[in-house]
């Protein structure tokens, strides 16, 4: 085979396997990856979890051609702003102040906050018990805003770059509670029992999560809003969240 | 717009940046005093010291610094040791500066001419005379330019403590980027102020290589 033939041939089989399906629109869809179980990056460097399966069966739905990435959480909305992806799919809560930067679908889950601590440390159940503690939660959160809102400057905060790291430090006793999503800590403790784990006082900031998006991309708002109500509807999204949760995360 | 929320960062950054330099220079002061004997162990003729300080240089520079904070953040604790944020930066920048450190140190003693030093003990000097009269002094003169740059590179390395729960000027940064969602203006802003503590430091080192090496002009 003669070099230039060869060069044609390779040229040739490279366009082709660039654009497997040709048509299909092409998502670009983040998560961060480090939010067991609702995403995360498992032991084979795949991405799994709710949000994960979700993502996957929108794209599904909506016959897209889609690839998952994964981003710090802190950088995740500058970087969907300077288009290093479409779609945010990373359990976001939808906040007044969010959407000023961005758009979101229809609620895709509904959750709410609750602070967690060590049995050991035997805390009466009651909001004082907190008080002059040290309490960690992940950075940019809507949870950080809570402790605030409850404790101002009465207690210290840490701030995590992930909820994994602060998981570690209420073990490591650096912390004597943490704050996060009360489903994602029923997870944690339901399969850590040796952790010790436990919820503290009520549930706070019942909110939904939504899927992120560019405003000007309003037509894929649409797309992806008729994609939800399709997997609703056919009992896809039940069994993803059965799956995960061993309920629907859709009741609020 | 833009520049308003430069404005505006700059007072939290410059509050924070106070643990920046609060963190660079007692981890520098620690890693000094470290390795000095370690710079001297690695010349002993000693084959037990001279090995020790070797394996603490080769060990502290072949890892990266990201994972020696790790360690001892979230790695000590499995065995009971608990240090909080603070400290575990403060110890693993110390004992991270401390390699190189002790490396230019050998390079600076190794410098000084061995005419010199022979000279000095046919002269009557005793070993403590010799590396305090003839070693120290020309020492510190070769080894200042490779130290400033060291300088230059721990106030650059203590943003690895953001990673750990502390609010130094990257942690504070990162912290009002998300906040913000405007992470262009914010990290200019701290990358303006890392500017100034880096040209202030090196215009502070090449004043002192000066007043240091007056006797080689």
């Amino acid at each position: 085979m003669s070099m230039k033939k060869s060069i044609v041939i390779f040229l040739g089989v490279m366009m082709l396997t660039a654009s497997p399906v040709l048509g299909a629109e092409k998502i670009k869809i983040a998560t961060e990856g480090a939010y067991s179980p609702f995403n995360y990056v498992n032991p084979k460097g795949d991405l799994e979890g709710f949000d994960v399966d979700i993502a996957k069966a929108l794209c599904e739905a909506m016959k897209a051609d889609c690839t998952l990435v994964t981003q710090d959480w802190d950088g995740i909305i500058p970087a969907l702003l300077a288009k290093k992806f479409d779609v945010i799919v990373a359990s976001m809560a939808v906040t007044e102040k969010r959407k000023k930067a961005i758009a979101f679908t229809n609620p895709y889950y509904y959750s709410v906050a609750s602070y967690v601590v060590r049995k050991e440390s035997n805390f009466p159940d009651k909001a004082e018990a907190l008080v002059g503690k040290t309490i960690g939660v992940q950075r940019a959160t809507i949870h950080e805003g809570t402790i605030k809102e409850m404790y101002g400057d009465k207690v210290t905060i840490k701030t995590y770059d992930t909820n994994e790291n602060c998981i570690l430090d209420l073990k490591n006793k650096r912390l004597d509670a943490m704050i996060a999503s009360r489903p994602l800590m029923a997870h944690y403790i339901k399969h850590h029992p040796e952790s010790g784990f436990a919820f503290l006082l009520g549930m706070y900031n019942p909110v939904h999560a939504g899927i992120g998006l560019r405003k000007q991309d309003s037509a894929l708002v649409e797309k992806f809003n008729a994609a939800l109500n399709t997997i609703v509807q056919n009992g896809t999204y039940e069994q993803i969240s059965n799956k995960w949760f061993g309920e629907s995360l859709l009741k609020k | 717009m833009i520049s308003d929320l430069i404005y505006d960062s700059f007072p939290p950054l410059l509050a924070s940046s106070v643990l920046t330099i609060h963190l660079t220079c007692l981890s520098l002061v620690i890693g000094v005093f470290l390795a000095l004997p370690l710079a001297l162990g690695r010349l002993s003729k000693n084959r037990w010291v001279s090995s020790f300080s070797f394996a603490y240089v080769y060990y502290f520079r072949g890892t990266p610094l990201l994972v020696q904070i790790f360690l001892i953040y979230y790695g000590l604790p499995q065995i009971g040791l608990t240090f909080d944020a603070y400290t575990s930066a403060l110890i693993s920048l110390s004992l991270n500066t401390a390699a190189y450190t002790a490396e230019i140190i050998r390079g600076g003693i190794q410098a000084v001419p061995g005419g010199e030093i022979e000279s000095a003990h046919a002269m009557g000097m005793t070993r403590r005379q010799v590396f305090r009269r003839i070693i120290l002094p020309q020492m510190i003169g070769f080894a200042l330019p490779a130290y400033g740059n060291e300088i230059i590179l721990q106030i650059k390395a203590t943003s690895l403590a953001s990673t750990i729960t502390l609010m130094d000027l990257t942690g504070m940064a990162r912290t009002l980027a998300a906040e913000t969602y405007a992470p262009l203006e914010i990290f200019s802003a701290a990358g303006i102020i890392y500017l100034a503590m880096v040209m202030s430091t090196s215009k502070l080192v090449t004043w002192m290589e000066r007043r240091w090496t007056v006797y080689r002009r």
